[in-house]
């Protein structure tokens, strides 16, 4: 985008523009997501309660509820108590809100040569599981901050969560990695393309389970219900937010829902095919690269019209759950996460490498074939096995053999691929 | 083109000011939360560094483990020991003196590190423009399991066999880690007196 600009304005002014327009649309998604989210929270718990939830505001459906409770957050006193640390207070709800935000930098929209996303990082997975760990960070500073015991209750229960639910959630996002063999987000939802066999989830039985271990430790480690110990109503008064009010509050809250909505997109990409529908209609309408520029973007629109439908699927999951279960203990919370997630995610991990293992090429059960883009990453670990069993040389020094000039700067070139399993493999094949 | 702000400078300039600053907070602050949530902010915009100059990977690594992990940590450890509302420390003479000459003598060792090695030397601005960023966890990833892809130009033959891989240092380091975690929880567990045996209080 800053080099289409730069046709236009001065290169300096070219790429800031484009740097503020990209983050100007994510700020925006997350601020009018987290208007949407709440109002469906209202709505769904609404129903869920056997009422009917907002119903005047805004004509029909009470679609405006948000903006007015925004209003009305907007008029409120901005109160600092008396005893706490005013810096460390006033700025807390600004960096559990950045971290929320900052994730959705490395989130694709849409896949393909040239994906919808703000920056793409090659380690994409990674990234996003390390910025949104930074998210407690704002909560422990407002419990620390408040002097008040509910908010540093609050705050310990949610430093102690938070960092417990890490490990599980990383063993569970390993499991797409491994499959797609790469780190980087694009490639883990391009690699389901087509039909909804080709999801991830749907890959072996333990990428099936796997997804609701996935699905658990995320909504424990964005806090919410039956994870809200950092909030618990009932005990903590309102747990580490107990001393704000007006807009630092809605902060936090719109950091809660973009955080809900950050690691929905996430499970929605690497187990569900992220912009891939669940039948290829894009291509059966032709809306690919090879019919044009526009029938290439109505694609990868639609694409991000899937995405994001998954991901609001996903949210809307969390709050059916939310309104359904009761709240756990703290004690019962971290025997989920030690006794029950880690053991689970650690061996459905060693599930879904055994079954890869054993039947490479194969999804959807090991009932259909792989499609092609699997298949590469599959032939890296049928090499792999047949390297193993051939000969004990280590692959470099194969590689070194041949390593006339110009398959040296092929296998420079080929670093800049995707995958470093295809690259071990194409490496191999160009030793032999 | 030419005119203007360049903005890989002005963002170099901003992280490494913002990573100063703060670290210049983290010495003076008195309080120690402070002094967390300001070093939090240094080594964040540290990553902010990494991520300018194109390693995502470090750059996130630095977010996970430091920021995220090492932080946690640290505040857990200031919240359950704290016997205060708020802790302020006073630092005596004494370790402002051993405090300014050890870090002195590494600022001088990073300085002559930095300004002498060849490779370091700063480039114009057409060849930075010109040096394309490679993604950075392939190598690394590569590295781990097959062998050093920055290393295929190696003339030595001989040293070529020793350069295949980090599997065994990454192995034993994990062994170290599970080791020390096996060991905390040793140290950490409940203590319960089993009811046949006498021993003392």
């Amino acid at each position: 985008m800053a080099e289409f600009l730069a046709n236009y304005l001065p290169a300096w002014l070219a790429y800031m523009v484009a740097g503020a327009i990209h983050v100007g649309l994510i700020i925006n998604l997350v601020a009018v997501g987290a208007l949407v989210f709440i109002w469906l929270e209202r709505k769904i718990s609404g129903r869920i309660q056997d009422r009917l939830g907002p119903t005047r505001v805004g004509g029909k459906f009470g679609w405006l509820q948000t903006l007015a409770d925004g209003l009305k957050l907007l008029t409120k006193e901005d109160l600092v108590p008396g005893g706490a640390d005013k810096m460390l207070f006033r700025i807390a709800p600004y960096v559990s809100f950045c971290a929320s935000i900052a994730a959705f930098l490395a989130i694709p929209f849409a896949g393909g040569d040239y994906p919808f996303i703000v920056q793409h990082v090659n380690t994409g997975v990674f990234f996003v599981l390390a910025v949104l760990g930074l998210e407690v960070f704002g909560v422990i500073l407002a419990g620390y901050a408040s002097a008040s015991k509910w908010s540093l209750f609050g705050a310990m229960r949610e430093a102690a969560q938070v960092v417990s639910y890490e490990v599980p959630l990383g063993l569970c996002a390993v499991v797409p990695v491994m499959l797609a063999g790469s780190l980087d987000l694009v490639v883990i939802g391009d690699v389901q393309q087509g039909w909804f066999t080709n999801w991830l989830i749907f890959h072996d039985p333990a990428t099936f389970l796997i997804f609701w271990v996935y699905f658990t430790c995320a909504t424990a480690s964005v806090n919410r219900a039956p994870f809200d110990l950092a909030e618990a109503e009932s005990e903590l008064v309102a747990g580490f937010h107990t001393e704000y009010s007006g807009l630092r509050w809605s902060f936090f809250f719109m950091a809660e829902y973009g955080s809900m909505f950050s690691v929905s997109l996430l499970a929605s990409i690497l187990f569900l095919g992220g912009w891939n529908g669940p039948l290829p209609i894009t291509e059966w309408l032709g809306l690919t690269a090879a019919n044009g520029d526009i029938a290439w973007y109505i694609g990868q629109v639609l694409g991000v019209i899937n995405v994001i439908g998954k991901a609001v699927a996903g949210v809307c999951v969390m709050m059916w759950i939310r309104w359904t279960l009761p709240r756990l203990r703290i004690d019962q919370v971290m025997a989920t996460c030690l006794k029950y997630c880690t053991p689970l995610a650690a061996a459905f991990f060693l599930g879904a490498v055994a079954w890869q293992w054993s039947l490479p090429g194969r999804t959807f059960f090991g009932l259909l074939e792989s499609p092609a883009e699997l298949q590469s990453v599959s032939e890296g670990w049928s090499d792999a096995t047949a390297a193993a069993t051939d000969e004990d040389e280590p692959e470099a020094s194969e590689d070194q053999t041949v390593s006339s000039e110009p398959s040296r700067k092929v296998a420079a070139a080929k670093l800049t691929g995707a995958a470093a399993l295809q690259i071990a493999s194409t490496n191999l094949q160009g030793g032999k | 083109m030419g005119d203007g702000i360049y903005w890989p400078t002005f963002f170099f300039l901003l992280f490494s000011a913002l990573a100063c600053g703060f670290a210049l907070a983290v010495v003076f602050s008195r309080n120690v939360v402070r002094m967390a949530f300001y070093l939090v902010m240094s080594l964040a915009s540290t990553a902010g560094l990494f991520f300018l100059a194109g390693e995502d990977f470090v750059g996130a690594m630095q977010l996970m483990i430091y920021v995220g992990g090492t932080l946690v940590l640290l505040i857990f450890g200031v919240m359950l020991t704290s016997q205060k509302q708020f802790v302020e420390m006073k630092t005596p003479a004494g370790q402002w003196i051993v405090g300014l000459v050890t870090g002195c003598a590494l600022v001088a060792l990073l300085w002559m590190a930095a300004f002498e090695t060849p490779q370091w030397q700063p480039i114009s601005r057409a060849e930075a423009e010109a040096v394309a960023v490679q993604p950075t966890a392939t190598p690394i990833g590569v590295a781990l399991t097959n062998g050093r892809v920055d290393q295929l130009d190696q003339p030595d033959e001989t040293l070529r066999g020793g350069m295949s891989s980090y599997l065994l240092p990454f192995e034993i380091v994990s062994v170290h880690l599970l080791v020390v975690l096996i060991g905390a929880a040793y140290l950490a567990r409940a203590k319960r007196r089993s009811p046949s045996a006498a021993a003392p209080g």
